[in-house]
């Protein structure tokens, strides 16, 4: 199997199904520690709360799956929820511990207006990823373009320790953000590719490429 | 920046995209799924899939044209109409759907909002508020596509809404909806005033300038627009026209008529049309 797509019952797995299969990469929704491991890709996907999602992973052992899929050097996908809950912790109701992959914090959005305009708080809709001179070109990125706009639904945003790791930055209102990282073989976004039209597919095609 | 959505907004009965005025009188104008393609390639910003009978026959028929849709077509998708359960809402979000609108039964039971947005998160619940302005000038909440009196006064239940969990806010002016005479901009002001969700103005939308007006005069975040683009589609795109399943009103589309109030600009054009005056939108590359 190409891509076991990490099932933690919070979110809509069938969008990140479709897309795998749009792009020929046969895939499973599952929550099976030897499924996921076999696997030669994982995608681990959310949208929802920080608390319940960290909550299921340990109550389910899925947290020790993930370690274990990491360690062993394949690729790792986070989307999303599935971005912050890599991070060492977050101050949603109160302080809740990530799973600690990457060194940093998730903090939430403020409701704020900037320049007349309002933003509403969650960011829900189109907005541009920003390379901050990066260069893309190893990186699931390499088709994409400074400024391609990506799909975001979110009230929470990560601030990573080591800003080396930052792949694209995203500004809402007065807030910039990291909105995507690589962190050795783990590739991880706020934005959803496959809620992003062709542009956001392009990088479940280079996983393709890359990866299978 | 905030880039402003274009949702195009598909009334389904049965196997067929509809519209009608005032949420009434629905005509059949093809299948949905055809008509979702082409907005897709055309730059929609996310799609609301409106199921226009459910809430009175207690039916959910959505799921199959959701999962058609869905396997396509690569940006977020909304569904409503007759999801009084969690269970409900599972299903369509399985077959697909990325976000629901809750209404008849969000009334009926505000506890629904706040359960669904605990289960599902608050981003996936979109509370749909539709509203007939009264002779006193208040906006009342009217349920099954405004066919039911609930005497629940907007301002209030869209607070209450957002204090439940909602993570949007799709609002309906059954006054403007279908008639191409412009939204009701007092009413999107008011709400977008009172939230700081994010707030979905519909109805009444028959050219740009009416999207401008909806954005800079009531602060819109988001429009969602039907008539006029089905009707430019079924303008420009003839072979849309008598792809639909023989079932319900389907005279308007034999007989070719149109509607002259609304433009005859696609997706594209009216957001390029809209950035030539400044606002912030999404264009494809």
């Amino acid at each position: 199997m190409d891509v076991a797509i990490i099932d933690y019952k919070m979110s809509n797995l069938f969008s990140v199904q479709a897309a795998c299969q749009k792009v020929g990469l046969s895939s499973v929704i599952t929550s099976d520690n030897n499924e996921i491991l076999n696997a030669k890709i994982a995608i681990l996907p959310g949208v929802g709360a920080f608390g319940k999602a960290m909550k299921f992973l340990g109550n389910s052992k899925l947290d020790d799956t993930i370690y274990q899929f990491v360690v062993s050097g394949k690729p790792f996908v986070g989307i999303c929820l599935g971005l912050q809950l890599l991070f060492d912790s977050s101050d949603e109701f109160g302080d809740y511990k990530g799973l600690g992959l990457v060194k940093g914090k998730v903090k939430k959005f403020q409701f704020h207006s900037y320049e007349s305009i309002k933003y509403p708080v969650p960011q829900i809709g189109w907005n541009k990823i920003n390379s901050n001179g990066i260069s893309w070109g190893k990186t699931l990125f390499c088709n994409n373009h400074n400024n391609d706009f990506m799909y975001f639904v979110h009230s929470f945003y990560v601030e990573p320790e080591d800003e080396s790791i930052i792949l694209s930055r995203t500004t809402y209102g007065n807030t910039e953000y990291c909105s995507s990282i690589q962190h050795n073989n783990i590739f991880a976004c706020q934005f959803h590719p496959e809620k992003s039209g062709e542009i956001g597919l392009n990088i479940y095609k280079n996983l393709k490429k890359e990866y299978c | 920046m905030k880039y402003i959505r274009i949702i195009p907004r598909l009334d389904i009965k049965g196997p067929n995209l509809v519209k009608g005025i005032h949420l009434e009188g629905l005509r059949v104008l093809g299948k949905p799924e055809e008509f979702a393609k082409l907005y897709y390639e055309q730059g929609a910003d996310e799609l609301i899939y409106q199921d226009t009978v459910a809430s009175l026959y207690q039916r959910n028929s959505l799921t199959d044209i959701i999962t058609k849709t869905a396997k396509n077509i690569f940006i977020p998708i909304t569904v409503g109409g007759g999801l009084r359960s969690l269970e409900d809402i599972n299903k369509v979000l399985r077959a697909g759907a990325d976000k629901v609108a809750l209404n008849t039964e969000a009334i009926k039971t505000p506890d629904f909002i706040t359960q669904a947005s605990r289960s599902f998160g608050s981003s996936t619940i979109v509370v749909a508020v539709e509203t007939i302005k009264q002779p006193d000038n208040s906006y009342l909440a009217y349920t099954d596509n405004g066919r039911e009196y609930t005497g629940v006064d907007v301002r209030s239940w869209v607070n209450e809404a957002e204090d439940r969990g909602a993570g949007e806010i799709l609002l309906t002016s059954i006054d403007q909806e279908g008639t191409g005479n412009g939204f009701d901009l007092e009413l999107i002001k008011m709400v977008s005033d009172s939230v700081t969700i994010p707030v979905i103005a519909h109805g009444g939308a028959a050219n740009d300038s009416h999207i401008f007006d909806s954005i800079k005069d009531s602060g819109a975040d988001a429009v969602a627009i039907a008539s006029m683009l089905h009707y430019a589609a079924l303008n420009k795109n003839g072979d849309l026209v008598g792809n639909f399943k023989k079932e319900g009103n389907t005279e308007f589309l034999k007989k070719k008529s149109s509607f002259k109030m609304f433009g005859k600009e696609n997706i594209s054009e009216i957001k390029n049309n809209l950035i030539n005056k400044n606002i912030p939108l999404r264009v494809l590359n």
